[in-house]
């Protein structure tokens, strides 16, 4: 407070001590300039590249409904899976696109709660990541169920067949987890998003548009009574959703940590897959901020700051996560259960091995570039990392789901499960859902905060913490 | 049709505003309300405004977590009972990870919809967006509006008040 006061426009990009930038916000912002960056992309046509991207999205949304209405026409026929390997594609992808999800609200909700105001730019993103994510991952165990025109069998109702869902089950479990969290979130963002959809109502000139945000922004008027009871319910809806990103994933982890099979049962696997979850995401949430934050214009708001702290995030649920690869075959060994030491022997140097050092190569040993901050502060490369990350936490998955349940307790039992086109075309034809509905995000809601952008212009010290 | 809502003063930064609200609440006006394009600490405390939206919540919480219990011990246990190798059927911790969500949904859905309707939105119509300066509020203009149903409204006398608080303008808002 003693100090001399500078001038924010001298200080072009200083860095700490310990090598990361320290400014939120590019020096020389206005209420104005974020007005016109953020609140005007939804009002303008959309640029080439996001046609580009849209269009690529779409095709491969297409090929998703092609599989998808061929699965409903079959049955789970025509995928890989059979018994042994009962769970393929889907659970696999399940529990990627669920841990995907986990980023969002981590960033929006924990970082709410702590006070880190380097969420701001990032976290209207990161929240549509985790509803787009939550609505890929929920179809997933749906399209697995053999018959899902009965999935509503999951819910409790009273019924005429006299029947109730089994409450001990982890898999009703996930129904309440999966469908609490996708509410909570989607909540959560519209309540956010009200006050920004009044600001493109405001700044609207064509009356379709003025219609449209105006009807979404429900008659929002920036009135101090209602900014009160937004923040409370918004900051309550935080601290609601931060239990939820540990209890959702350890939810899914029960669904293998509760069965028999070796390699499923283990304890570590709750923590395990919540920092898994939250590794992952923060890395899809990085491989879609750098494109947009290139394509938008919009470095001066998503400055290098937060790509650095993203990665360091990233680094350390890494570490937790390769922690986790360790106890596993540590406690392998250390049983002494045959069983278990065979899955271990059988993961690495079994016939899905070189799945396994893919994985190794993927989540730990690249990874173990981001110590070195030239590259956390490097877009392009830290956008390679998170793309290695991304590929190594399916891998994970496909790891877990896989190569345990192919070779378990009998011999006899044991068969190889080879994936065919029909579950590729469901896991690439998700990515298409996926990245259809973050496109048309991109381009119809404000994706930053801009209301918690001001707070940062009114108030300039918030945004300069080392 | 000659009616008015009230009179609203536009300020330039939230300090001003602040300040103007503290003056206002001062000088006993309470049926008025600040307008700002975030949400500015301290202002609804300045003119007095109460939240009873923590306790809302907490009370959906616990709806929803007791019920949640209360559902599957009927269910597991009175309902549908499966005798499973002579495994108790009020298995409580099985029961707790549900109980969870459920208090986790309840108290959430009670934030969403109790803060919109404690706010009463949706409300596409309001007297206040008949000013063509309005807009700014959603921008970057802060705004005092003391409304005319305050008992110590006066047209005359209110209007002097404001000024004194060196807004940049000062507007009649019609109902």
């Amino acid at each position: 407070m003693s100090e001399p006061e500078v001038k924010s426009s001298t200080l072009i990009s200083p860095v700490s001590p310990l090598g990361y930038p320290t400014n939120l916000l590019a020096p020389g912002q206005t209420y104005e300039t974020v007005n016109t960056t953020i609140a005007d992309i939804p009002l303008r046509r959309a640029p080439g590249p996001w046609w580009v991207g849209f269009i690529i999205a779409f095709l491969l949304l297409l090929m998703f409904l092609v599989a998808v209405t061929w699965l409903f026409i079959k049955g789970v026929g025509i995928w890989g899976v059979n018994i042994p390997v009962a769970w393929g594609f889907a659970i696999v992808n399940f529990v990627w696109w669920v841990g995907i999800a986990h980023a969002g609200t981590f960033i929006s909700a924990i970082l709410l709660l702590l006070f880190q105001p380097w969420r701001t730019a990032i976290n209207r993103f990161t929240e549509a990541m985790t509803l787009f994510a939550v609505c890929c991952a929920g179809l997933m165990p749906l399209l697995h169920l053999g018959r899902p025109w009965v999935f509503y069998w999951l819910v409790p109702y009273p019924d005429t067949m006299r029947l109730w869902p089994q409450f001990r089950s982890p898999l009703v479990w996930d129904v309440f987890a999966v469908g609490t969290y996708f509410t909570i979130s989607l909540l959560f963002w519209y309540l956010g998003l009200i006050p920004d959809l009044a600001t493109v109502r405001d700044r609207a000139k064509k009356l379709w548009q003025k219609k449209l945000y105006g009807f979404f922004a429900l008659g929002w008027r920036n009135s101090a009574a209602h900014w009160q009871r937004h923040q409370i319910a918004y900051l309550l809806l935080a601290g609601l959703a931060t239990p939820l990103v540990l209890s959702v994933h350890s939810v899914v982890s029960f669904d293998f940590a509760v069965a028999i099979v070796p390699g499923w049962h283990s304890t570590i696997f709750p923590p395990y897959f919540v920092a898994g979850a939250i590794y992952s995401g923060f890395a899809m949430a990085l491989n879609i901020i750098i494109p947009v934050r290139k394509i938008y214009h919009l470095e001066h708001l998503i400055t290098e700051r937060y790509l650095n702290n993203m990665a360091n995030i990233m680094l350390v649920t890494g570490m937790i996560v390769a922690y986790g690869y360790f106890i596993e075959a540590f406690m392998a060994w250390y049983s002494g259960d045959i069983f278990e030491i065979y899955m271990m022997m059988n993961r690495a140097f079994g016939p899905y091995g070189w799945v396994f050092w893919l994985l190794m190569l993927c989540n730990v040993l690249v990874p173990q570039t981001l110590w070195s901050a030239r590259i956390r502060r490097n877009p392009l490369l830290l956008f390679m990392v998170a793309l290695f990350i991304n590929v190594g936490m399916w891998i994970e998955r496909f790891v877990i789901v896989v190569t345990s349940l192919h070779r378990d307790y009998s011999p006899s039992m044991w068969a190889m499960f080879y994936p065919t086109k029909w579950d590729w075309m469901t896991l690439f034809g998700s990515v298409g859902l996926f990245l259809t509905l973050l496109f048309l995000f991109i381009k119809f809601v404000p994706m930053i905060s801009i209301s918690e952008t001001r707070e940062l212009v009114a108030e300039p010290e918030k945004a300069t913490t080392p | 049709m000659n009616k008015t809502y009230g009179l609203v003063a536009e300020f330039s930064t939230h300090e001003a505003l602040i300040h103007a609200a503290e003056e206002a609440y001062a000088a006993g006006f309470r049926k008025m309300d600040g307008y700002a394009p975030f949400a500015v600490e301290g202002l609804a405390e300045a003119l007095g405004k109460k939240n009873r939206i923590p306790l809302l919540v907490l009370v959906g919480g616990v709806v929803g977590g007791v019920g949640g219990y209360f559902m599957e011990w009927y269910a597991s246990a009175i309902s549908y009972p499966i005798n499973i190798g002579g495994r108790p059927l009020h298995s409580w911790p099985a029961f707790i990870p549900i109980t969870f969500e459920l208090s986790v949904l309840c108290a959430g859905l009670t934030a969403f919809f109790g803060s919109l309707a404690l706010n009463g939105l949706p409300r596409p119509y309001h007297p206040l967006f008949h000013i063509p300066e309005f807009d700014r509020a959603s921008q970057d203009r802060f705004f005092l509006c003391i409304e005319a149903k305050d008992p110590k409204y006066h047209e005359k006398q209110t209007r002097d008040f404001l000024a004194a608080l060196q807004p940049l303008s000062i507007k009649e808002v019609p109902e």
